[in-house]
């Protein structure tokens, strides 16, 4: 189900506002990438245009290419409808359907699409979906519950079953911890572990420990000085980021000395 | 409570800030404020009230006046009292504590004032069945002097403008609802902060300001063209008029609705592969579902007791019109009126005054009908929470 992303010379603009610069990178099916960097720099802006969100801001564009498995994504006949039933997300704050029950928000990849689904197949695919997402044992007993009742860490996780029911072939998850305590955030860094069998992850953090943790590739983004774009300063293996970065930027950040 | 009160007395260290407490920072004083009680408040009020009465019955000042001239003695009192107990600040805040009190009564009274009245003159005709189910058909002013010389009985109801008034307000929700709800989905999901979005909002905003009685002119004027002017008052003539007054209102109310559903939420529903239209019909809509159908009832209740339009569009009729497509009709407002100003019987005013008064009282009923629905609609289709 995963596929590889191939960014070539991307540039991000919001109206004359040049955000991000020059990106070019592959990113590995069936693996874990994080993107890391100070506020600002344009990693969520990035991210976003994997699955063309960003296009929901008024007057952003791209320049550039993005390719999933050879297909650019801004090709003119490609509806941005598509790619983001391919590339599913998940963002910084849960964000549940609050008029849905819990199964209605796994459902709701499905439903809101009118796609027809029967009641076996329904309840098949909501299982699936929360056993996916590690929320299944938790919440199995109260399935017909509203959604905007569970705790942060599970509305996290029911927002990641939502997202990986549509049977997407890449996740992009925006910063899905900075709003969870510690527990929760080691479930959802224990999920994305499991996910990367299935999947191709993208990951935006702030958090250095949970890049290291969870990922396999690191992107570290950066800005010259504010109002100028950010840009990839170095993309290399998780391993040799954080031991042996080949870049003084990178190295002055992960140690802490600036940023 | 913890308080701390022994502190050790450590000289105030200069540089290092957790070390240092509040005690030992200069130049902080302890307050002059001294609490105090309500109780001079009502002993105070109390003093006012027999001032009042004083001045009412035993001087024979008016009662309005008598009152007012009190509440500034007292005003004068409280903040003297106060100010010698309590200090300056605790003067002050009673002061304005009397003031906003004050301004909550002015703005109950005529409320209660005019409920008072029209439950007190109309609640003996409104309930009366004869009443609820009669029109005017062949009521003339003979019928009321009988009725006042006692040797027949009431006759002639409101059943026709009750009928009339549900009708052209509910033919008037038909025509504004879909046109204001769809101006305000355009507004808050694709015109935002463009040219043709500030320009409809500029145009809503004027309208809102149209007196009524040009929207029902309006109206008028526009089946004359169409219908030719001996044709032209019909019920639908008034639900267009009202539909005038009432669309800038369910924009606005739907608008404001519509903008304070998260964004999370839309993008959400557009992460998943969902079309903007539809992201907009099942997410966004339902979200916002209790406060737009809310913001539809009051819209309702806002043009429900309008008159002038509907005296100059759809006429009056004495007897009942089912069909808003032709032929004047009759709305419990326009009915009031017409018994106020033009009694059946000139030398006998009490009967059509009475229906008046209990056209009144049943129009009071229906607004506040619906001012209740609009909260249980608005607990019924509200986001459920809670486990």
């Amino acid at each position: 189900m995963s596929k590889r992303i191939d960014v070539t010379d991307l540039d991000i603009f919001y109206g004359d506002f040049h955000a991000v610069k020059d990106v070019t990178m592959s990113i590995e099916p069936r693996s874990v990438t994080a993107f890391i960097g100070p506020s600002g720099c344009g990693k969520s802006t990035f991210l976003r245009t994997l699955n063309r969100m960003h296009e929901v801001i008024p007057g952003a564009r791209v320049e550039g290419e993005v390719a999933i498995d050879g297909q650019n994504l801004y090709a003119r006949n490609v509806d941005p409808v598509d790619v983001r039933r391919q590339v599913g997300m998940v963002f910084q704050r849960p964000n549940p359907f609050p008029t849905m029950s819990i199964k209605e928000n796994v459902l709701a990849g499905v439903r809101l699409n009118s796609k027809r689904i029967s009641g076996k197949a329904a309840d098949e695919l909501t299982e699936k979906a929360l056993r996916g997402a590690n929320l299944w044992n938790e919440v199995k007993d109260r399935l017909d519950k509203p959604g905007s009742g569970l705790s942060g860490g599970q509305q996290q996780r029911l927002c990641i079953a939502r997202a990986i029911a549509i049977q997407p072939e890449v996740i992009l998850m925006d910063e899905p911890c900075s709003a969870l305590d510690p527990i929760s955030t080691l479930a959802i860094e224990d999920l994305i572990n499991e996910l990367k069998v299935d999947y191709t992850v993208v990951i935006v953090t702030h958090n250095m420990q949970q890049a290291a943790r969870v990922s396999d590739k690191t992107g570290f983004f950066n800005l010259e000085a504010t109002g100028k774009p950010g840009e990839l300063v170095e993309y290399d293996t998780t391993q040799n980021i954080f031991n042996n970065p080949s870049q003084q930027a990178t190295e002055d950040y992960i140690s802490g000395r600036f940023g | 409570m913890s308080t701390p009160t022994q502190t050790p007395a450590s000289p105030p260290s200069g540089g290092d800030i957790h070390h240092s407490r509040l005690d030992d920072v200069s130049g902080i004083v302890p307050s002059q404020v001294h609490p105090a009680g309500r109780r001079p408040a009502l002993v105070i009020a109390g003093a006012s009230a027999v001032v009042a009465l004083v001045l009412w019955l035993g001087l024979g000042l008016h009662v309005a006046a008598a009152l007012l001239l009190s509440f500034v003695l007292y005003l004068g009192a409280i903040y003297v009292t106060y100010r010698r107990i309590g200090g300056a600040r605790v003067a002050v805040d009673h002061l304005v504590r009397s003031l906003v009190y004050f301004a909550f009564v002015c703005a109950v009274v005529p409320l209660a004032s005019v409920l008072w009245t029209v439950i007190g003159q109309g609640a003996g005709r409104a309930f009366d069945p004869d009443f609820l189910s009669q029109t005017m058909n062949g009521v003339t002013g003979l019928n009321d002097q009988q009725y006042a010389e006692g040797s027949a009985g009431f006759v002639g109801g409101a059943y026709h403008a009750i009928m009339g008034t549900l009708l052209i307000t509910g033919l008037a929700t038909l025509i504004s609802v879909p046109i204001g709800m769809f101006t305000a989905i355009y507004l808050v999901e694709y015109g935002a902060g463009g040219r043709l979005g500030r320009g409809i909002r500029f145009l809503v905003d004027v309208m809102t300001g149209i007196p009524s009685i040009v929207a029902g002119l309006f109206a008028f004027a526009l089946f004359t063209q169409i219908f030719g002017i001996r044709d032209a008052k019909m019920g639908l003539a008034g639900a267009v008029a009202l539909s005038v007054l009432m669309i800038p209102t369910v924009v606005r109310n739907s608008e404001e609705m519509l903008r304070i559903v998260p964004n999370e939420l839309r993008e959400a529903a557009l992460a998943l592969g969902v079309p903007k239209w539809r992201t907009i019909a099942k997410v966004v809509l339902p979200t916002a579902a209790s406060g737009l159908a809310s913001g539809v009832t009051l819209a309702i209740a806002r043009v429900i007791g309008e008159t002038a339009p509907l005296l100059v569009a759809i006429g009056y009729a004495r007897g009942l019109n089912w069909n808003p497509f032709d032929g004047p009709m009759n709305t419990l407002a326009v009915y009031a009126y017409f018994m106020f100003t033009k009694p059946l019987s000139p030398a006998v005013r009490e009967p059509s005054l009475e229906r008046a008064w209990a056209a009144a009282l049943l129009l009071v009923l229906l607004v506040i009908a619906l001012n209740l629905l609009a909260r249980l609609i608005a607990t019924l289709f509200a986001p459920k929470t809670g486990r």
